[in-house]
């Protein structure tokens, strides 16, 4: 057994991460690390929120570990977790054959096009928290939703020119249907054999179990109600301290990953089921606020395309 | 005659815009020609997952010549009149025009303007990239480089290419000259996704009319008509059910989607578990249906079988197997959480099984309490669910009360009936609402007359939905949307034109088939106040208003117009003209909508007879006379005739049957017997017809005819026992 067996994306939920990797690489992808922060979704890294606002064309590529703290099941269900990684690409603009592109890359982590059911299902993508939406599919693959496909309009309230590509997959469930696996715990993630074999359950359940504990029983809420309210205010004041004489901005960045974290910490107080469902929108809205004002920011920066 | 064929291929435009895409196409070009002239023989749309397409047959080569003549000042007119005529004309000197002369007028100029007729193609030129770049979708968006540009061109999903030929059929056809949003027509197509290539089209396929499109599409895997491949779809699907012994459960809405999602359909069988078949058969439709787009089967008996049926869009050299197994899984996944779902649903919730004042509830009890402390909002100003629950109970023990429902068993329903949305599996399926209720209420016991009552107490839902008949059913389903109504009208959210955002019509529709089907006589106005939110009286108090003798609450008048013409609009449905419920709501304070119908029924039948016909013209007639008599003398005639001054013997016989008549329709009225009153009234026609033949109105004694005209009254009169006739057309 060679080395490169092991890597297949057939093999080993690694082997996936780095096919897609190789494949987005040869399109003229930066591949990014992850971001360090807590996010709901890859959308949220400032490589997709920020960079899709603004002129300059950007291409990346990168995997985020995804924390949804209202999916947690204490490691029992068999596809639910509360976190997770997605695979997530970005092409501004995006290029006409964004999905032929997207085909090719199933077809390199090992999707026979002509034995697979590959169909691309209306779903139209909208984040309330981020101010964005766009239209798109889901992609679905014999019945299994694997892929999210949007053309970003809007992010942070600002009309994207021009419009973004971009693409999500779900690595577990990808990486479950490409190794025939029922269970995300079973999953091959190094591609070893017998001792050598190391499963997504070694790695991830015993953090499945006690972070949906986490979630749902012992986060104190007065500290993430707390916790909100100072990446808040943190996020404004840095809008407000970075907004320079000249028109430009010098602290876009920083002010959202306040932003980031206020959602974040809303994320957890809704697993703790304490805010109610006015409560709720109030809170999303907040959230949105300080994201639009982020992509404001943004936009008077040079990664924001301003002029010097 | 030359044909036009359009097509516009884009990526995967969602299954439920193609139908109306397509239709929208066709009439919008279509439209576009005629207005300019340009008359056609017939026209076709069509659309799949990445195309609509349109042909249009019999089109002109050319339009028609235009020849237009311009009547100019008379000779010799002033220099700036003759430079204004020139210019208008678009003549460069003033020998190009003719001179006419006129007997009365003189010599004058005219311009003949002769505008030879635009080549169609031309137009299509410049007619489709109009149309194209203000298409109607219901979503747009933008894509590309160009999406930097403001107005930047929209479509649906990134448009790649259009096809548009011209020509007759036995030449070479045009290519339409234009371009669009970067894209330049052409004649070039292409085949299926992904089975094109394997059927000898690797690239893009040259067209150049209707027919060789059609034909060389489906050779490249494609089939154009949206209903072929619905058909191949139905009758593959049933065709395998049957093999297996088992019935396709059709589902029409559905079977659209799915072709929507194909350009070469294959259908495919899968199955699940025998397991799964524990949980509830609508469960595993709506699981499997919203989720996968498959559909169900049942066996002989009626109930579900473990098998579904599946529509891929490609044919898979090993005949699907990898596909199924595919679908299998995720379908296996699905029911899963389902089952999750129907089993967590009837357990004691963790934070409720502990807590020392919920722990001896019931499951379904819990998730009430659970709705109830979620303090989640119905809507902000009609408080939040919790408190419409108890709203609902107690208008639920009224209604009960009104209509001879169980009163227990009517308020134990509308107590439980929003329970089950704090259920897992309504969460997860907002159309079992109501359904689920009654599973659990049956599972833990409750009696069968609440459990039913859970599930129908939103019916009906449309004009063909199901209207509940047992009696707790009914109280709970009239509260709920009585309740709805009262509190919207309270705080001024009443529908407005095509705005409806609360389905208040389906609701007020809901209470009227409620009400007529059951044959239940409830007191509207009473009730809707007794249904109107406290918060919203607080908030907004209303002007009282007089209903039948009581004073009661503007929104509760307002709502029964509501109602009114609600009413209206169902009973046209069912072929009673406005006019005679009109005559009938006339009368003012009906709010009993069974007798409303009851009465309406009846007139219509005395209507269509001869009786009836004649009565109606002396009536009206009567009628006429008074209100020009009654205009002229500013007085009014209301009051009885005097039997004394009675004369010719067809008005004694008039006076005679307007009394007989009147107490026996009254009568007949009180015993709500309308059909008696009718006949009461028919035996007026002979003598108004005898008095309008003998009896001269306008006699020239002041006081006869005074007592004539309210002999005229008293004909108005008997019959307003039954409706005002004078609202009654012809």
């Amino acid at each position: 057994m060679t080395g490169s067996d092991q890597s297949s994306p057939k093999r080993s939920f690694q082997g996936l991460i780095l096919t897609l990797h190789e494949f987005w690489a040869k399109q003229g992808c930066v591949i990014l690390q992850p971001y360090d922060m807590e996010v709901g979704a890859g959308t949220f890294h400032p490589a997709t929120t920020l960079r899709a606002l603004g002129p300059k064309p950007w291409k990346a590529a990168y995997v985020q570990p995804s924390r949804r703290p209202t999916d947690g099941r204490y490691g029992e269900n068999p596809n639910r977790l509360q976190h997770y990684y997605q695979y997530q690409v970005i092409l501004k603009p995006n290029p006409p054959n964004l999905q032929e592109l997207y085909l090719a890359s199933l077809e390199a982590i090992g999707v026979d096009l002509a034995l697979h059911d590959v169909r691309f299902v209306e779903d139209d993508w909208e984040s309330p928290t981020l101010g964005a939406w766009g239209l798109g599919w889901e992609c679905w693959c014999d019945g299994m939703e694997v892929s999210q496909f949007t053309y970003f309009q809007q992010v942070a309230g600002v009309e994207c020119a021009p419009v973004a590509g971009e693409l999500t997959y779900g690595l577990e469930r990808l990486a479950m249907y490409v190794q025939g696996v029922e269970r995300v715990y079973d999953l091959n993630f190094n591609g070893g054999e017998g001792d050598d074999k190391v499963t997504y359950g070694d790695v991830f359940l015993q953090a499945e179990q006690e972070f949906s504990a986490f979630n749902f029983e012992y986060a104190d809420t007065d500290i993430l109600f707390r916790h909100f309210a100072d990446a808040e205010n943190e996020c404004k004041r840095l809008l407000e301290a970075g907004a320079r004489a000249d028109g430009r901005h010098g602290l876009a960045m920083p002010a959202y990953d306040q932003c980031i974290k206020a959602s974040h910490a809303f994320n957890l107080l809704d697993a703790r089921g304490v805010i109610s469902v006015t409560e709720r929108q109030s809170y999303i809205l907040r959230v949105r606020e300080l994201a639009k004002a982020c992509g404001a920011a943004w936009l008077r920066t040079e990664g924001g395309g301003a002029a010097a | 005659m030359p044909d036009l064929l359009l097509e516009l291929f884009s990526e995967e435009i969602p299954a439920r815009m193609q139908r109306k895409a397509a239709q929208d196409l066709q009439s919008l070009v279509t439209n576009a020609l005629v207005e300019r002239g340009l008359l056609y023989e017939g026209a076709g749309a069509w659309a799949t997952p990445r195309r609509i397409a349109l042909h249009i047959a019999g089109l002109p080569a050319v339009g028609q010549d235009v020849r237009e003549e311009r009547k100019g000042p008379r000779v010799g007119a002033p220099d700036g009149a003759i430079q204004g005529f020139l210019k208008g004309a678009g003549l460069s000197s003033i020998d190009q025009a003719q001179v006419v002369s006129d007997p009365k007028k003189g010599e004058f100029y005219v311009a003949v303007i002769e505008k030879p007729g635009q080549p169609t193609l031309d137009v299509l030129a410049e007619v489709l990239p109009r149309i194209i770049q203000n298409f109607p979708w219901p979503k747009s968006m933008r894509w590309g480089a160009a999406s930097a540009q403001p107005g930047a061109m929209r479509w649906v999903r990134p448009l790649h290419s259009i096809v548009a030929t011209f020509g007759p059929e036995t030449e070479e056809p045009q290519v339409v000259p234009f371009s669009v949003g970067g894209v330049t027509a052409g004649n070039e197509t292409r085949g299926h996704r992904f089975m094109a290539k394997g059927a000898g089209f690797p690239g893009p396929i040259q067209v150049k009319r209707f027919d060789d499109y059609v034909a060389v599409l489906e050779k490249a895997k494609v089939i154009l008509d949206t209903d072929r491949r619905k058909d191949i779809i139905l009758a593959e699907a049933r065709n395998l059910a049957f093999a297996q012994g088992l019935e396709l459960v059709e589902d029409e809405g559905l079977l659209e989607e799915v072709a929507g999602l194909v350009e070469w359909p294959v259908v495919l069988m899968g199955a699940f578990e025998e397991e799964f078949l524990a949980i509830p058969p609508e469960v595993i439709r709506a699981t499997i249906r919203a989720n996968q787009k498959c559909f169900v089967l049942k066996k002989a008996d009626g109930a579900l079988a473990n098998r579904f049926i599946l529509v891929s869009n490609i044919v898979a050299p090993d005949r699907g197997a990898a596909i199924i197994a595919g679908n299998e899984r995720v379908v296996r996944a699905r029911l899963s959480d389902a089952r999750h779902f129907w089993q967590t649903d009837q357990r004691p919730m963790p934070d409720y099984r502990e807590r020392a004042d919920t722990k001896h509830l019931k499951p379904l009890e819990q998730r009430l309490q659970k709705l109830i402390d979620s303090r989640s909002v119905f809507h902000e100003k009609l408080g939040t669910q919790g408190e419409r629950v108890e709203r609902l109970v107690e208008l639920a023990g009224k209604i009960a009360l009104a209509i001879g429902a169980d009163g227990g068993l009517a308020t134990r329903a509308a107590r439980l009936a929003k329970a089950d949305l704090t259920t897992e599996m309504v969460g997860e399926f907002p159309e079992l609402q109501g359904l689920m209720g009654r599973y659990y209420a049956a599972a833990e016991g409750e009696d069968p007359r609440v459990a039913a009552a859970l599930e129908d107490h939103y019916k009906p839902l449309g004009p063909s939905d199901r209207t509940p008949t047992a009696p707790v059913s009914v109280t709970v389903a009239l509260a709920d949307k009585l309740d709805t109504l009262a509190g919207f009208w309270a705080i001024d959210e009443k529908p407005t034109g095509s705005k409806d955002p609360y389905a208040l019509r389906r609701a007020a529709l809901g209470v009227i088939r409620l009400v007529l089907e059951n044959d239940l006589r409830l007191p509207l106005v009473e009730i809707c106040q007794e249904a109107e939110p406290e918060g919203a009286k607080r908030a907004a108090p209303r002007m009282p208003e007089e209903f039948a003798g009581r004073v009661v609450s503007s929104d509760a008048v307002s709502l029964l117009e509501f109602f009114h013409d609600r009413l209206k609009v169902f009973l046209r449905d069912q072929g009673y003209s406005h006019d005679l419920i009109d005559a009938v709501l006339s009368l003012g304070d009906q709010d009993d909508l069974l007798l409303v119908v009851r009465r309406v029924a009846a007139l219509k039948q005395f209507l269509d007879t001869a009786d009836g016909k004649s009565l109606l013209a002396g009536v009206k007639r009567a009628a006429n006379i008074l209100r020009i008599e009654e205009k002229k003398d500013g007085a009014s005639y209301d009051a009885a005739a005097d039997a004394s001054l009675l004369q010719a013997d067809e008005e004694k016989a008039l006076f005679t049957a307007l009394g007989a008549a009147r107490e026996a329709a009254e009568a007949a009225v009180k015993r709500e017997d309308y059909q008696g009153a009718m006949t009461a009234l028919a035996a007026l026609r002979g003598p108004v017809d005898a008095f309008f033949e003998a009896v001269t109105v306008n006699a020239d004694d002041a006081a006869l005819r005074a007592n004539r005209l309210r002999l005229l009254a008293g004909i108005r009169e008997a019959t307003r026992a039954i409706a005002d006739f004078s609202r009654i057309e012809g």
